[in-house]
C-alpha cells in the first residue's frame, strides 16, 4: 500500500513502527487471523537496526555485518503474513479511544483499530556536551543510518566518543567501508567495570560476549583508543575544528576533527506511548523513562500494547520475541485464540526473551554513561529546538519551576518540533540535580499530539466536527 | 503555626493574585494547591491579554486590569512576558462588519472608547497577510499577550515574597466551620483554619462551594490550541474574528499560536485532557482561510487545559450567597486571564472592607438559581 486512500476506516489491529518487535507482532497476528495493519515511517521494513534491510545500497554484505542480515529473514513471512502495510506514514497520534491519526504522501487520516502495538523503538539518549550542536558534530547513529540508507561514509578526520555497544559497531561498520577514523574516545566511567563485574558470568555466556570482543579487538587493531575520558568538547569557529577532551590526569587535549560522532546508548522513543498516556516509570539501572507494561507488554491504557525497545532497551532479538508475545496477548484480547492457547505458545517467545536478555545487566551496568556526561552545565544547550541552556534551567529551578512540564510553560523547552526527543531526559535530569531528588520525583515532560509535526494542510484535510464544540464535562 | 487571616483554595492566577493583594494588605494568607501553582488553565492558556470583545459586565474590570497589566513589573517585579501590539477581531463579509459597527456604537453610549473600527484599508495597515476578503476589523491598540505559566509564577512569587505562604500537593477534602472559623481538610492529611475563605479553584471549584451545599452550575471544558513550527515574522497583534471561533498569534521566535474555543474533552479527576482532531481540524481551516502565508505550515504541537465556564460566560466574582466569611472567584474559561490582576485586587477589597471599589452584581454566585433576579 502506498498511500492513505487504500486504508481501511477500522482494523482490528494496528501496529505503529517496522522494526523487529513491529514486523514479528503483525507477522504473527496476521498469521492467527487478525485483521492486522503494520504503520511505518520509513520507506521499507526494518527500523533502525535493520535498517533498509531490503533495498541495501551497499555491494558489500560484510560491512554491515551477521548480525543485521538476520533481519532479512523476517521480511519472508512478514510478506507472506497477509497482514496490510503501509510505509512512508507518520502516526503523530494515538488516542486512548484507539482512533490512530497518521499522515502519509501529504495527506492524514484518522483511522480505529481495537487494538495498538507501539514498536517505536529506541532513540539515542542525550549527549550534550559544549559543542554538540556544532556543524560537523552528529550521533554515531545518524552516521550509521547514512552508512544503512545511502551507503555514505564521511571522509576526513574522524573523531568517535562516548559509549557502548553502538559506538563500537559504527566504528567496525566504517572501517570496513574504507573510512579512516583518528581516534575513539572511551568515555565509560572506570568504576563501571567494577560495578558490572557480578553480572560477568551472565554475559560471557550470551550471545553478546564473543560478538563484542571481535568487534573491539578488531577496532582497536586500527584505531587510537583513549579510555576514561571524562570531559568532551567539540570546538570550532563556524563548524568542528577541534574534539577537546580529558582523561583522569586531568590534562586537556586536542585533537584535529571536522567530523565528531557521539553516542552514549540509547533510550526507549516513548514519544507516541507518553501522549497517550500510557504510565511510564524511571529505570536507574539504564537511567531513562519507560513505560509501565507487563509481562506481555500490556501498558496502563486498554488496548495498548507496547513491545521491543520503545518498552525497555533490551535488544532486537529481545524486540522480535516482545513483539510475538504482544501479538499473542491481543489475539486472546480480540478472541482469536483461548487464554490457554496464548500461553502455550508464549512458553516458546518467553525462552527466547530469557536468552535474548542474558548479558544485559553487564552491558547496562559497564555502560551507564557518566553524570558528567548526562547533565550539562553553563552555556551548553539542552534544548535544541528552543536553544534553552543549561544555566537558564538552573535558573529556572531557582525561581520555582519544579518539573519538565513546568520548564515547558517557562522556558519553552521541549516544545519544539522534536517534542522533547533531543531534551526529555537532559532537562529531566538536570531538574532533579539541581533539587537534589531522582528524576523518578521530578517525572519526565507530559508529551502531547501531534507527536510529529503535521502540516496545516493535512490538519485541515481531516474530517471536521462540529461535536468538539459541545465536549463538555457537565458537573 | 498561628492559623493564617485568609485562606486560598486553587493555585491558578486568580488564586495567586488573590493571596497578592491580601498579602499587600498586611494579611496572613495561606494558598492551597492541589497540584502545582499554574497547573491547569492559568498556565496553559493562549496568554491573550485583552480587553476586545469584552462581555459588558466585564469591561469596568478589564480596562482597570488593563493599567495594571501595563505595569506589571511594578505589582509582580516580571515583566510576564506582557508585549502590547494590539488585539484585532476580524470582519469576513460585508454583515460582520456591521455586527462590529453596531458593537463599537453600543460601546459608545455606554461611554467606551477602547475598541476601535477599522475598515478593509486600515485592517491592511495593521495585518497586512491577512486575506484579501475580509472587509474590517475591531482594534485595541493597547491589548497584546504575555506568557500565562511565568505570569501566574510571577504573582505566585510576590505573594510569597511579601509572605504568603503557598503550599502546592494539598487537595481540599473538607470545609466546615469549628467555632467561628474555617477547618479545611486535605487529601494528604493536613488540616488548616482561617476566619475566611477564598474560593478560586477553577475547574474543581464547585466541588469547594459543594461541600457547604452552595449549587453552582460550572461546567468543566478543554479549549485546545495548537503550535506551529517557526515561520517568518508576519503578524503582530493577536487575531481573532466575529463569526468563527479564533484566538491566532505569533511570538517573538517565528512560531504561531492557534486557539480560539474548539473543546477537547476534559477528565479532571485524572488531570487529563484528551484532543479532538476533528476540532482542531476545523481551526485549521479557520487559519487556511484567513492567512494564506500559514498553509505550509507545520503543526508541532497541540494541547488543552481544563477550565470552568458558567452558563451565561461570564465568572463568579463575589461574596457566597450561603455563607459568611467565604468568597469566590471562579468560572472565567476564556477569558480570565487578563482579569487576574485585579480579581485578586477586588477580593482583597472584599475581605477587607466588605465592599469592592467595581461592579460586582452582574458576577454574583446566585444568579443562576431560580426565581427573580
Amino acid at each position: 500500500m502506498s498511500d492513505l486512500a487504500g486504508l481501511k476506516a477500522s482494523y482490528e489491529l494496528a501496529v505503529v513502527g517496522a522494526g523487529p518487535a513491529g514486523l514479528a507482532a503483525a507477522t504473527l497476528a496476521a498469521e492467527l487471523g487478525i485483521d492486522t495493519l503494520l504503520i511505518d515511517e520509513q520507506d521499507g521494513p526494518g527500523g533502525q537496526i535493520y535498517r533498509a534491510i531490503a533495498r541495501s545500497p551497499l555491494g558489500e554484505p560484510a560491512i554491515l555485518g551477521a548480525d543485521y542480515w538476520q533481519g532479512a529473514t523476517l521480511l519472508a513471512p512478514f510478506r507472506a503474513s497477509g497482514a496490510a502495510y503501509l510505509p512512508g506514514a507518520a502516526v503523530w497520534s494515538v488516542s486512548r479511544a484507539l482512533e490512530i491519526g497518521v499522515s502519509a504522501g501529504g495527506t492524514a487520516r484518522l483511522i480505529q483499530a481495537k487494538h495498538v502495538i507501539l514498536a517505536t523503538g529506541a532513540l539515542e539518549r542525550p549527549f550534550p556536551i559544549p559543542g554538540w550542536t556544532l556543524p560537523g558534530v552528529m550521533t554515531a547513529g545518524a552516521a550509521q543510518i547514512l552508512l544503512k540508507s545511502s551507503g555514505l561514509v564521511a571522509e576526513g578526520e574522524i573523531v568517535l566518543a562516548g559509549s557502548g555497544p553502538l559506538l563500537w559497531l559504527v566504528a567496525a561498520q566504517y572501517l570496513r567501508a574504507g573510512a579512516r577514523i583518528a581516534a575513539l574516545l572511551d568515555t565509560t566511567p572506570r568504576a563501571n567495570r567494577s560495578a558490572a563485574l557480578r553480572h560477568f558470568p551472565a554475559f560471557l555466556v550470551s550471545s553478546y560476549f564473543a560478538k563484542g570482543i571481535a568487534l573491539m579487538r578488531a577496532v582497536k587493531r586500527r584505531v587510537r583508543v583513549v579510555r576514561n575520558v571524562t570531559a568532551l568538547a567539540g570546538e570550532g569557529q563556524s563548524r568542528l575544528e577541534t574534539v577537546v577532551y580529558r582523561e583522569e590526569d586531568g590534562r586537556e587535549r586536542h585533537l584535529p576533527a571536522n567530523l565528531l560522532l557521539l553516542h552514549q546508548g540509547v533510550t526507549p522513543n516513548l514519544n507516541l506511548a507518553n501522549a497517550t498516556g500510557c504510565a511510564q516509570a524511571w529505570d536507574e539501572r539504564q537511567l531513562c523513562f519507560k513505560p509501565v507494561v507487563d509481562g506481555w507488554g500490556a501498558s496502563s491504557i486498554d488496548g495498548v500494547s507496547i513491545a521491543g525497545d520503545g518498552a525497555g532497551i533490551a535488544g532486537a532479538a529481545a524486540a522480535e520475541a516482545r513483539g510475538r508475545l504482544a501479538a499473542l496477548a491481543a489475539a486472546a484480547k480480540l478472541g482469536r485464540i483461548a487464554s490457554a492457547e496464548r500461553d502455550r505458545r508464549a512458553a516458546a517467545h518467553r525462552a527466547a526473551l530469557a536468552r535474548a536478555e542474558r548479558g544485559r545487566a553487564f552491558l547496562d551496568t559497564l555502560y551507564r554513561p557518566a553524570k558528567a556526561f548526562r547533565v550539562p552545565q553553563g552555556d551548553v544547550v539542552a534544548c535544541r529546538c528552543e536553544e534553552v541552556s543549561a544555566r537558564e534551567i538552573v535558573a529556572a529551578v531557582a525561581l520555582g519551576c519544579s518539573g519538565p512540564n513546568q520548564m515547558k510553560s517557562f522556558l519553552r523547552c521541549g516544545m519544539g518540533p522534536c517534542q522533547g526527543r533531543l531534551c526529555g531526559l537532559t532537562v529531566s535530569e538536570l531538574i532533579a540535580d539541581a533539587r537534589g531528588l531522582s528524576p523518578a520525583a521530578v517525572g519526565y515532560y507530559r508529551l502531547r499530539p501531534p507527536v510529529k509535526p503535521i502540516t496545516l494542510a493535512e490538519l485541515a484535510g481531516l474530517p471536521k466536527s462540529s461535536e468538539a464544540v459541545k465536549a463538555v464535562e457537565r458537573s | 503555626m498561628a492559623a493564617p487571616d485568609v485562606i486560598v483554595i486553587g493555585g491558578g492566577l486568580h488564586g495567586c493574585s488573590s493571596a497578592l493583594h491580601l498579602a499587600r494588605r498586611g494579611l496572613a494568607v495561606t494558598l492551597l494547591e492541589k497540584d502545582h501553582v499554574g497547573r491547569h488553565a492559568s498556565g496553559v492558556n493562549a496568554g491573550g491579554v485583552r480587553r476586545l470583545g469584552r462581555h459588558v459586565a466585564e469591561i469596568p474590570l478589564s480596562l482597570a486590569a488593563m493599567e495594571l497589566w501595563h505595569g506589571i513589573r511594578d505589582l509582580v517585579d516580571d515583566d510576564c512576558g506582557f508585549e502590547s501590539h494590539g488585539q484585532v477581531k476580524v470582519a469576513e463579509s460585508e454583515a460582520e462588519l456591521e455586527i462590529l459597527r453596531r458593537r463599537v456604537a453600543e460601546l459608545g453610549t455606554l461611554g467606551y472608547s477602547h475598541e476601535e473600527l477599522l475598515g478593509a484599508d486600515g485592517l491592511r495597515e495593521i495585518l497586512p497577510a491577512v486575506s484579501p476578503h475580509c472587509t474590517g476589523a475591531l482594534l485595541c491598540r493597547a491589548d497584546g499577550a504575555a506568557n500565562p505559566y511565568r505570569t501566574t509564577l510571577a504573582f505566585k512569587r510576590k505573594a510569597e515574597s511579601l509572605g504568603a505562604r503557598i503550599e502546592e500537593g494539598r487537595r481540599v477534602t473538607g470545609l466546615r466551620r469549628v467555632r467561628g472559623l474555617w477547618r479545611i481538610e486535605t487529601a494528604e492529611g493536613a488540616a488548616f483554619e482561617s476566619p475566611v475563605v477564598i474560593n478560586c479553584a477553577g475547574a474543581w471549584a464547585d466541588r469547594i462551594a459543594a461541600l457547604l451545599g452552595e449549587p453552582v452550575p460550572l461546567e468543566v471544558w478543554a479549549l485546545m490550541l495548537m503550535i506551529s513550527g517557526r515561520l517568518p515574522p508576519f503578524i503582530r497583534p493577536v487575531v481573532g474574528t466575529v463569526a468563527r471561533p479564533l484566538s491566532f498569534k505569533q511570538f517573538a521566535n517565528g512560531t504561531v499560536l492557534i486557539g480560539g474555543g474548539y473543546r477537547g474533552r476534559a477528565e479532571r479527576d485524572r488531570n487529563w485532557t484528551e484532543l479532538d482532531f476533528r476540532g482542531l481540524a476545523q481551526s485549521a481551516e479557520t487559519v487556511w482561510d484567513l492567512f494564506p502565508a500559514m498553509r505550509g505550515a507545520e503543526i508541532v504541537r497541540a494541547w488543552a487545559g481544563i477550565e470552568a465556564r458558567m452558563p451565561d460566560d461570564i465568572p463568579v466574582i463575589g461574596p457566597s450567597s450561603t455563607e459568611e466569611q467565604l468568597f469566590h472567584a471562579f468560572g472565567f474559561s476564556g477569558h480570565g486571564f487578563q482579569l487576574g490582576p485585579i480579581v485578586g485586587a477586588l477580593i482583597a477589597e472584599l475581605v477587607t472592607g466588605g465592599r469592592s471599589n467595581l461592579p460586582l452584581a452582574p458576577f454574583r454566585v446566585d444568579r443562576f438559581q431560580k426565581g427573580p433576579a
